[in-house]
């Protein structure tokens, strides 16, 4: 039970972290400076952006899920199951960043997450 | 050059920097962590004191240096391209680490290995014919 509660967390803290950020960074919108002294600009902004936050929050609560996962279960058990990071995120960048996922796109996020697996049961 | 192309060429250069900072700051730190005598997952204590032990050590800092890059370079190119592009697109890594292993250090690959570096190129080759970003400009 509890691990397969530690495993939603994960995936879908991470997952949802990571839609945060995007959604901070769309927010910056696209970078087309890279010199260091801008690329520091566009670092603090971001920081200044709520979404950012939540994002990081989301992210280091998936981390130290990950890790308590993986002081009780086996690598190979739990990175596969992790994989499924990708639907997920594909399916909640459609819901609520408004990114279109025509099937070409979810073919191939299909294969990556059949890939993955197999990497890792190899 | 057209803004569609000129998004893609910045969103493949992006996505190769976060191939490549990635696994060098996964084996860095890897290394580093297993010099320190690795963490014992048993508890979360144990893991904190493990990676205490972690920031004495030179090749575990490279490794975060090179981790912090990484997430920079996923900072950078989120702010152009999707989410559900760059996400996938940059499972690529899986196939590239596994090569870097066979030519580089001689590792045995087992050929379910194979099948599934094969399957993964052929999802992020889908996933990079389609558009990079499908959303508009807010601002």
């Amino acid at each position: 039970m509890a691990v397969w509660m530690l495993l939603g967390i994960v995936v879908l803290a991470g997952t949802s972290g990571e839609i945060a950020v995007t959604r901070a960074m769309k927010q910056i919108g696209e970078v087309r400076q890279f010199h260091p002294r801008a690329l520091v600009g566009v670092l603090g902004r971001a920081l200044r952006i709520g979404w950012m936050w939540l994002g990081l929050g989301l992210l280091a609560m998936a981390f130290f899920s990950l890790l308590t996962l993986l002081s009780r279960e086996n690598v190979s058990f739990v990175v596969p199951l992790t994989a499924l990071s990708y639907v997920v995120g594909a399916l909640m960048a459609k819901i609520f960043l408004g990114e279109e996922v025509d099937h070409m796109r979810w073919m191939g996020v299909l294969l990556v997450v059949v890939g993955v697996v197999l990497v890792w049961v190899g | 050059m057209s803004v569609a192309r000129r998004l893609r060429l910045k969103t493949y250069v992006m996505i190769v920097l976060m191939v490549l900072f990635g696994a060098m700051g996964d084996v860095l730190l890897g290394k580093g962590m297993k010099e320190t005598g690795g963490i014992a997952l048993t508890s979360l204590t144990s893991i904190f004191d493990g990676l205490k032990l972690g920031f004495h050590n030179e090749l575990v800092w490279m490794g975060m240096l090179s981790l912090i890059i990484f997430f920079i370079c996923y900072l950078l190119v989120l702010s152009w391209a999707d989410y559900s592009f760059v996400s996938p697109a940059s499972a690529v890594s899986y196939a590239v680490v596994t090569f870097l292993g066979w030519v580089l250090l001689h590792e045995a690959v087992p050929s379910v290995r194979w099948l599934g570096v094969v399957v993964i190129c052929l999802g992020v080759f889908l996933v990079g014919r389609t558009p990079t970003r499908t959303t508009q400009e807010t601002n």
